[in-house]
């Protein structure tokens, strides 16, 4: 009984250590805190206006945790989601750039179409060469994600600064707007394409169908808990972490699309805003729950656009969001497991008898 | 120093490791210590060193008792233990390893620690350089090595844990020449777990047998071998007649087969396994048994020879795209030697001349990049290739590598199903298994995870996994863990499937298992394997001998 | 004109100097995962310590010449104290959430990364782009008159000099000393070293903690000499390439150090190269050292190093095979049981 309540309660003393923690950062500043969170909260849901800048935020943070929901079952840490929405990104905007100046006289409605493909088909290749330095070289997945991410920046910047600058010369702020029937059709004057929030949807569903429902997605996940046995029954572990970080890319790819054709008009700098990242961070606090990972990832975005807002009202710099989203993850991981927390310390000799497991008289060659 | 085992006891869980033992050994004497596998024998000299604590039951030194808290606080009271695998630190040299944990001083003195280590491995004829690296020494070396360590430590009773498997005859030579002249010319306490008849009747004075966790006597030195077998293995019991099951088409061959680790090399294996055959593989662990079953089953490459596997060779499928990597390396190379005609002409710049290589790299890279994608969907490991034919491996190491902690038995289920389809039947799932919990007696239910079941009950739903029919099955250890009734139970299933035409290949510590379920035994012993016994020709008695080391 | 005023000679010298916190983050990084933890909190961690260790120093600037102290030394030196402190208490949060919570360490780490990087924006925010104290230059009198290794050496400040000591003495200390052996056998197997007696948690305890601090120091080597002040973002990346370079120097103190003064020399290259040839996109530069980190772990990563000794003769096999070695300690990332 007493087990059954610790277990339901317990996930709230992260959130509260989280909140409190914040606070208390806050009244460091001689702010008020509760002046804070409800600037926080104005600015993330409070008028209809901030409501819809959180949701066009929402949908591709969304499409990069779905990705991520699969490398993560597969035991991979794709610190790369963030190089593959920026390739992603590219793909789209050299159709709605040069495609579109290329060939003037076609229909307008198979631009945005060919950009989603082309940018998941960008966001695909780009994981797969992190899957194969892995696999191949022996790269460990961060180092290469951490290098692909840097690669995929300069990459923009070459393209913003040289090829496609806009007319009046670069200065490294984006390229010229593309033009409007390239882009995701808007909601009002809003940021927010009512059409992403589809294509992020049905890939929820895909994903999270995939992975509760398919052969592909038990062996990801056999294969994230246990990779020799995962062998022994049959998996193949290089061909598995290929696919599921090429899936990934795509839809980090596709929330690149997303961001370049409605939260901007343009390719810029910040394409990526950090998206990838925090993707990681929603994921690992959902603990890879897709129905959590909406509500989080909603909640975290919420957060970010909150943050703006806060730095305007009590001149409290906006990386405050990121704490808040930093000590939640970071207590969950810490303390989520009450188990571990209260355990009975064990002497040295107990502890090394336990670890003998049934006597296996010899070590094998 | 005069130690003395009082009433041991030791627990895991349910499973009586020592059962009330008592022994007491003299200085400048050399013990032995008998008995199979898991009778034992190295429970109980890990508790005598230091390393676990008994559950209950008495250490006395010198009439003192003592409790230990550590190996090394073991070491400090005198009693140093060889582990059977080396506890040191290989990418270390031998100096260092000497070193670590010496002594107090704060500065290693490198070259003080290199001149003892001359003296005293000259003294006991040792060939040990100082300033060799751990990993490049042969396992008898690093015996050698940790011996000096321990003798400069101050022990007084030395305990050697199978230390003759796999270091070479000259090695043990050297290694018994030293045990005698400390226990006769220094008054040490040499005690010898082994399985070894010939080296126990060798070296030691007295020698103790342990059966089952318990002490069944003890023996002067020389005496009968026969009295030893039947001490540690019990007494024949009448065997069943067996039904001829086997037909006359070869299911497995190995032709000179040869298999190198860096503990042992396996020569010249040559064995045919007809369909319906029951293989047993008898011998102490890290004989090459288990090399061999991994070879069979393509975990492992064979150095040289051949496995064959319905007459067909076994190895990995390759894949039908394996030549895009080339076409990229040439499709840069063409266009590198065509941007070098066209920078030697004059037509374009040494900038334009570099962009264009560089784009030639990215080009021949993404080709390559796809060649590598593709290749990694359709090509096929050696061992995914064995199952798929029709093969099976049942590990020893059930969580570690049989089972998947995490995962459910239905999820355990759909993964072992070989013609499984895309979209998951859960339905389906849970019924198939919950036949097959039934069939095979586990306890426990379709959503239960692999790890909250007993050992028992992990083995048996190993072995309800697998898919009939299969050609061969290779089982590490089938019945481990698993009482009489259970172990009976899976033998009656295997029977089903020897009429199906499957070959069933298995290593056993359990002698009785052997000789009752085999058609045929192989001896593994020191890394060699004997010629092939038929069960019917053979008795417990020859067998030891054999694990033993010795020809009847 | 000496040859120690050329052009040559004060990028040489500006290399050593500018390496000098990655030789301190990077020989940290070293003694903590040979003692077997990986913190991979580096590039926040060594954010947060920069802005600690400036904002500190700028702080206690302050208060002190009001109260009639001037000079840079002491707020130079309680910016570093800590600095170091922070960075000792990073690295010790992550072994002990490993160790005593058994929590992975890659993921612990990583999610500090992201946190440590928004507390350092978040608490340096309003020290952005302000002057403040710096390392006091201190050039060596006679020494760094010696021709090119001169203002190599010995042309710097204490710092500087500093993180030359720190590498020899990490070497020292790892390879002729009995706490160091013993720090090298926790790493490559806990077991074997609790049969000797080492209690291995404390052990490592102790080696991530001053591992954590030489990691503060190297960032605020940034903040208070290199690349003096605070502003957002200030030296993102660097600890990435600390992580990438220790895994090149495999795991030892004089091979890490060889990596890092290699990337400094690969930006100034990158930096020299630009000027020359303005007309190649400044994109190559950039990519150089991201390229390098990869090709890099590759070379390590891959079979081709020891392929490549096989090809050698088989004299030369072992000492070469110990000089390019590249294997992690073998405990690295485990949690041990033990208290």
């Amino acid at each position: 009984m007493r087990e059954r309540v610790l277990r339901t309660v317990w996930p709230a003393v992260p959130i509260i250590l989280a909140v409190a923690t914040t606070a208390l950062l806050v009244m460091v500043y001689q702010a008020d805190p509760v002046q804070t969170f409800s600037a926080l909260w104005e600015g993330a849901f409070g008028s209809p206006q901030s409501t819809f800048l959180t949701l066009a935020f929402w949908v591709p943070l969304l499409l990069a945790s779905i990705g991520l929901l699969m490398t993560f079952t597969a035991g991979l840490w794709n610190i790369g989601v963030e190089g593959q929405m920026i390739m992603g990104a590219i793909a789209a905007s050299w159709v709605a750039l040069k495609w579109t100046e290329a060939m003037p006289n076609a229909p307008h409605w198979i631009f945005l179409p060919c950009s989603i493909i082309l940018s998941m088909v960008a966001g695909a290749l780009w994981a797969a060469l992190a899957a194969v330095l892995k696999t191949r070289g022996g790269v460990h997945e961060i180092f290469g994600g951490v290098a692909l991410n840097n690669l995929a920046i300069i990459t923009t910047n070459y393209f913003i600064s040289g090829p496609w600058q806009p007319p009046e010369g670069g200065t490294f702020r984006g390229t010229e707007p593309f033009p409007e029937y390239a882009l995701f059709p808007l909601y009002g004057n809003t940021r927010f394409a009512p059409l992403s929030l589809v294509l992020a949807i049905i890939a929820l569903i895909a994903v999270a169908l995939a992975l509760r429902g398919t052969i592909w997605g038990l062996r990801l996940k056999a294969l994230g808990k246990n990779m020799r046995a995962s062998f022994m029954l049959g998996i193949s572990s290089e061909r598995e972490a290929i696919t599921s970080m090429m899936l990934c890319g795509a839809l980090a790819g596709l929330a690149g699309a997303v961001r370049v054709l409605s939260w901007f008009d343009s390719l810029r700098q910040s394409i990526s805003g950090g998206i990838g990242f925090l993707a990681i961070l929603i994921v690992l606090l959902a603990s890879l729950r897709p129905l959590l990972v909406v509500v989080i990832s909603l909640i975290f975005s919420g957060l970010l656009t909150g943050g703006s807002v806060v730095e305007l009202r009590t001149q409290l710099h906006s990386s405050l969001s990121g704490i808040i989203q930093g000590t939640l993850v970071l207590f969950m991981l810490l303390f989520g497991d009450y188990r571990q927390l209260f355990r009975k310390r064990k002497t040295p000799a107990e502890e090394v008898a336990e670890e003998q497991p049934v006597p296996v008289e010899a070590v094998e060659s | 120093m005069r130690v003395e085992l009082r009433d041991i006891h030791k627990y895991f869980g349910t499973v009586r490791a020592n059962d009330g033992i008592s022994l007491v050994f003299e200085p400048g004497h050399i013990y032995g210590l008998l008995g199979e596998n898991g009778a034992g024998k190295s429970t109980l000299m890990k508790i005598l060193s230091g390393y676990q604590a008994p559950t209950s039951g008495d250490i006395l030194l010198d009439g003192e008792p003592v409790t230990f808290k550590s190996p090394s606080d073991a070491l400090s009271k005198g009693i140093g233990m060889l582990y059977q695998s080396p506890q040191d630190f290989p990418p270390m040299q031998v100096v260092e390893n000497h070193l670590l944990a010496y002594d107090n001083a704060l500065i290693l003195d490198m070259n003080k620690g290199e001149s003892d280590l001359r003296e005293t491995s000259r003294r006991f004829s040792f060939e040990l350089d100082p300033r060799e690296y751990v990993d490049t020494l042969t396992l008898g070396e690093r015996q050698q090595m940790e011996l000096l360590r321990l003798l400069s430590l101050g022990a007084e009773v030395l305990i050697l844990d199978e230390p003759t498997t796999g270091i070479s005859a000259e090695q043990k030579e050297i290694l018994f020449d030293t045990m005698r002249r400390l226990a006769h010319e220094e008054q040490k306490t040499i005690i010898l777990v082994s399985h070894k008849l010939e080296e126990v009747q060798e070296l030691c004075d007295e020698v103790a047998v342990l059966r089952a966790g318990r002490l069944v006597g003890t023996q002067k030195i020389p005496c009968e071998n026969r009295d030893l077998v039947r001490m540690m293995f019990g007494e024949e019991i009448p065997r069943q007649p067996r039904p001829e099951l086997r037909s006359e088409k070869t299911v497995l061959e190995l032709k000179d087969v040869k298999i190198r680790t860096y503990r042992l090399t396996l020569e010249n294996i040559n064995l045919t396994v007809k369909e319906g055959e029951v293989l047993g593989l008898a011998g102490l662990e890290g004989s090459g048994q288990r090399l061999l079953l991994q070879a069979c089953a393509g975990l492992l490459p064979v150095a040289s020879g051949q496995v064959l596997l319905d007459g067909e060779p076994l190895k990995g499928k390759r894949s039908p795209f394996f030549w895009v990597p080339w076409l990229a390396a040439a499709v840069f190379v063409v266009r590198f030697i065509w941007l070098i005609v066209l920078l030697a002409s004059g037509q374009i710049n040494g900038l334009r001349f570099a962009g264009q290589t560089g784009v030639a790299i990215l080009l021949a890279g993404l080709i390559w990049l796809i060649g590598t994608v593709l290749i990694s969907w359709t090509s096929e490991d050696p061992y995914h290739v064995f199952k798929r034919r029709g093969g099976a491996y049942v590990p020893a190491g059930r969580l570690e590598e049989g089972l998947v902690s995490g995962l459910s038995l239905t999820e355990h289920m759909v993964l072992a199903e070989p013609k499984q389809e895309f979209v998951i039947d859960w339905a389906k799932a849970r019924k198939d298994i919950e036949e097959r919990i039934k069939h095979y007696n586990i306890k426990g239910r379709p959503d239960s995870r692999a790890e909250e079941l007993s050992g028992g009950n992990q083995q048996r739903l190993m072995l309800g996994l697998l898919d009939s029919p299969l050609r061969l099955i290779l089982l590490e250890h089938p019945t481990r863990g698993l009482d009489v009734t259970s172990a009976d139970r899976i033998w009656e299933l295997f029977q089903e499937r020897r009429r199906e035409g499957t070959a069933v290949i298995f290593m056993s510590a359990d002698l009785d298992e052997l000789l009752d379920r085999s058609d045929r035994i192989a001896v593994f012993s020191g890394g060699k394997m004997s010629r092939i016994l038929q069960t019917s020709e053979t008795s417990i008695d020859e067998i030891g001998h054999l694990i033993g080391g010795q020809e009847l | 004109m000496s040859v120690n005023d050329t052009e040559f000679v004060r990028i040489l010298a500006s290399i050593m100097a500018q390496s000098a916190p990655l030789l301190l983050a990077v020989t940290g990084e070293t003694i903590t995962e040979r003692a077997g933890v990986i913190n991979l909190s580096l590039d926040g961690s060594m954010m947060f310590s920069a802005m600690g260790g400036f904002v500190v120093a700028y702080v206690v600037g302050g208060r002190l010449t009001d109260a009639g102290i001037t000079g840079h030394f002491l707020p130079v030196m309680a910016g570093l104290a800590v600095a170091a402190l922070l960075g000792a208490l990073v690295a010790l949060l992550i072994a002990w959430g490993s160790i005593r919570l058994k929590r992975d360490q890659v993921a612990i780490g990583f999610v500090l990364t992201m946190l440590l990087t928004s507390m350092a924006n978040f608490l340096g925010q309003g020290f952005t782009r302000l002057p403040g104290p710096r390392v006091k230059h201190m050039p060596i009198p006679i020494l760094s008159d010696i021709p090119v290794l001169g203002p190599m050496l010995f042309r710097h400040d204490l710092l500087i000099y500093f993180s030359f000591l720190v590498v020899i003495a990490a070497w020292w200390w790892m390879y002729r000393t009995q706490p160091g052996l013993q720090m090298r056998g926790v790493g490559e197997r806990p077991e074997a070293a609790f049969v000797r007696g080492i209690t291995v948690n404390r052990v490592r305890y102790l080696y991530t903690a001053i591992g954590g601090a030489l990691v503060g120091l190297g960032g605020a080597a940034y903040s208070l000499d290199i690349k003096i002040g605070w502003s957002d973002n200030h030296i993102l990346g660097i600890g990435w390439i600390a992580l990438a370079i220790v895994i090149f120097g495999g795991w030892r103190p004089f091979r890490a150090a060889f990596g890092a003064i290699l990337y400094g020399i690969t930006r100034a290259l990158a930096q020299v190269l630009q000027t020359s040839f303005p007309a190649v996109p400044v994109v190559l530069f950039n990519s150089l050292q991201w390229l390098l980190m990869l090709g890099v772990l590759l070379l390590v990563g891959s079979d081709a190093i020891h392929r490549l000794i096989l090809l050698a003769p088989k004299w030369a096999q072992r000492p070469l095979g110990n000089l390019l070695r590249v294997a992690p300690p073998a405990g690295l990332g485990t949690a041990f049981i033990e208290e």
